[in-house]
């Protein structure tokens, strides 16, 4: 039976954690799901350029990445033993939104105490759905473009924020 | 000195009339509400004999109400193994009409402690017409039902994804239900699946669920306004309300019309945002609106003209039928003229506990971490979720020496909210509203972090100019 006083009976229940701000210029889109870990990451020589990079759940350390531009042009810098410039930005902002423990969490990563999530991370080129990736970050952007609405929302009282930090 | 009685001020006489203990009925109703909710959380689809019981004594509290008949019936066919989509909104509507008796009870016990004037409701039912998204919405939820939230997978979740863009590009059809559906797949998604010994937000998800199945089919907000108010809008309190894609700023104030006692209003404007867009820098996505974040910030009145208003007092904010007025120092406020405010009654779908909201003034009590001594009355304070978008803090609440607030009611009894506080430092009393950083944050120290940081909307806004219009 649900108590009142317990976490499941709480209509105000805190199911997702506080997103940590960042810097969104580099990395302006990044999310766990289907998945991997993904997100776009801006070019640094062409504003209009973007790069959409992600890093599949796996086991035993071995993860498929994947790095291509929004036009499905591969990253040059991919094929090495090392991550690309992309991939490590993406981990890097990931674990800020996030924090380390989470996206290991999510990618099945094994981070010795101390260790840092992104040299755990070993594994090679594998195909991902970078243009349905690409359109997810679209469509996070076009809330933007939604009009204000000016009634109250009650609805809105189920949803309170995670608190001040 | 005599206490004064009435509207609004809590000293310990009030809260020790609050702290009484639940209204008669309200226990084991919220048992029956149980029943649903568990059932919920395992599928409607295969009802055991005990689920299928606990949903009969659901609809059975109800017998002799115009929801008690359906709910009979879809308890019937549920327990037979048909899951339609009728039978899910009366089972919706009777658990909603359950709570609602729990709220009016929960309600009459705070205007009774408070001795609060309430004005009643006396419109008719709008009749309800189902929409389009609406339509798709429930066929979603019907979806959930079906499986229950142990059930999930993500398949489930993004079933979410149409309605949610068919509703937010639909102006007609409210925000609401488009801004809950996307608050409860975020949710879903980061949950499902779940496994066999992981806890599920049981009450939460099915309030979130029922609410969404009865909007769906609910006439556009349109529809609601009463009328059109004139007066001078005193601003008391203002809360910030977020998840990831939508904010919403929630000022509480006083409107004083021509001949007539104070009322009660609520004013509020939503936003559509990111996750990655939260804290202060939420102000940035509300610049239509410079008028009413002036008066949060700069702690001033406004004047209203034929401002649209629903007969629950709220207003439909426009920025062109307002203009703004004197200074005007909330705490100064609400000692004068709380007191003699009239609240406003409830919309009846909005008859949830979780609405319970009563706007009050703390004075002379001595604070002691998560609970504060009123007249050596103990009353407990929510002081671990307070909005990152203003200057509250929990070192700002424990130094204060007086409280604006809402008095709400979180299932195990009434607590307080605060929304602004006034706190003593070096010597001097200074006051701290949730709106106070309406125009930017006036705290060096979070002005620092934010430069540090980088506006996160303007970032946004640039990465869109450029991607979205190709």
């Amino acid at each position: 039976m649900v108590t009142e006083a317990s976490w499941a009976g709480d209509p105000l229940a805190r199911v997702l954690p506080a997103v940590k701000p960042r810097k969104l210029a580099k990395v302006p889109f990044v999310e766990l799901a289907e998945g991997r870990l993904q997100g776009v990451v801006s070019s640094g020589s062409d504003i209009d350029r973007v790069y959409v990079s992600s890093i599949a759940a796996g086991s035993h350390g071995r993860h498929g990445r994947s790095c291509s531009t929004n036009n499905n042009r591969p990253c040059g810098g991919l094929n090495g033993p090392y991550m690309c410039k992309h991939l490590q930005a993406l981990v890097a902002e990931a674990v800020m939104q996030y924090g380390q423990d989470r996206v290991a969490r999510y990618l099945g990563a094994e981070v010795p105490e101390g260790g840092a999530l992104a040299s755990w991370l070993r594994g090679s080129k594998e195909p991902a759905p970078a243009a349905a990736v690409f359109s997810r970050f679209l469509r996070h952007l076009a809330y933007l473009e939604v009009p204000a609405s000016t009634a109250v929302e009650p609805e809105m009282q189920w949803f309170r924020g995670a608190g001040a930090a | 000195m005599v206490p004064r009685r009435g509207g609004g001020l809590m000293r310990g006489a009030q809260t020790a009339e609050l702290l009484g203990g639940p209204p008669p009925g309200v226990p084991e109703s919220m048992g029956l509400i149980s029943g649903f909710d568990e059932a919920l959380e395992h599928g409607l689809a295969r009802l055991g004999a005990q689920r299928a019981a606990a949903l009969a004594g659901l609809a059975g509290a109800l017998g002799g109400t115009a929801v008690g008949g359906p709910a009979r019936e879809a308890v019937a066919k549920l327990s037979a193994g048909s899951v339609a989509r009728e039978h899910l909104v009366a089972l919706a509507g009777a658990r909603s009409a359950l709570l609602g008796a729990v709220h009016d009870a929960l309600l009459g016990q705070c205007d009774a402690a408070l001795g609060r004037k309430r004005a009643a409701w006396d419109r008719e039912p709008e009749p309800a017409t189902p929409t389009g998204p609406g339509e798709a919405a429930q066929a979603w939820l019907q979806e959930l039902a079906v499986a229950g939230w142990r059930g999930l997978d993500q398949g489930h979740v993004d079933g979410a994804d149409r309605p949610v863009e068919a509703l937010l590009a639909d102006p007609a059809a409210g925000r609401g239900l488009a801004v809950l559906l996307d608050g409860l797949a975020a949710e879903l998604r980061a949950c499902a699946p779940i496994g066999p010994g992981e806890q599920v937000p049981t009450r939460r998800w099915a309030d979130l669920w029922s609410r969404a199945m009865l909007l769906a089919r609910q006439p556009a907000p349109a529809a609601a306004i009463a009328e059109q108010v004139t007066g001078r809008l005193l601003p008391l309190g203002v809360d910030v309300l977020e998840h990831g894609t939508a904010v919403q700023v929630l000022v509480y104030g006083l409107l004083e019309v021509a001949g007539a006692a104070p009322r009660l209003v609520r004013a509020g404007v939503t936003a559509a945002k990111t996750d990655t867009i939260s804290g202060p820098a939420v102000w940035r996505l509300l610049t239509a609106f410079p008028l009413l974040l002036t008066a949060l910030a700069q702690h001033r009145s406004l004047e209203v003209r034929e401002m649209p208003a629903s007969a629950d007092g709220k207003l439909v904010w426009e920025e062109e039928r307002a203009a703004l007025g004197e200074p005007a120092d909330p705490f100064a406020t609400a000692r004068v003229l709380l007191p003699e405010a009239l609240a406003p009654a409830t919309a009846p779908l909005d008859r949830h506990p979780v609405q319970l909201n009563e706007l009050v003034l703390l004075e002379s009590y001595k604070t002691q971490g998560e609970s504060w001594a009123v007249d050596g009355q103990s009353l407990r304070v929510e002081t671990d979720r307070l909005p990152a978008a203003g200057p509250l803090t929990p070192a700002l609440l424990k130094a204060s020496t007086a409280c604006i607030g809402l008095l709400r009611h979180d299932g195990a009894g009434w607590l307080l909210r605060p929304l602004a506080v006034q706190a003593k430092s070096k010597g001097a009393i200074t006051a701290y509203h949730g709106g106070d950083w309406a125009l930017g944050p006036t705290d060096p120290k979070v002005v620092k972090a934010e430069s540090k940081s980088g506006d996160p909307v303007a970032v946004l806004r640039e990465r869109a100019g450029r991607l979205l219009r190709r």
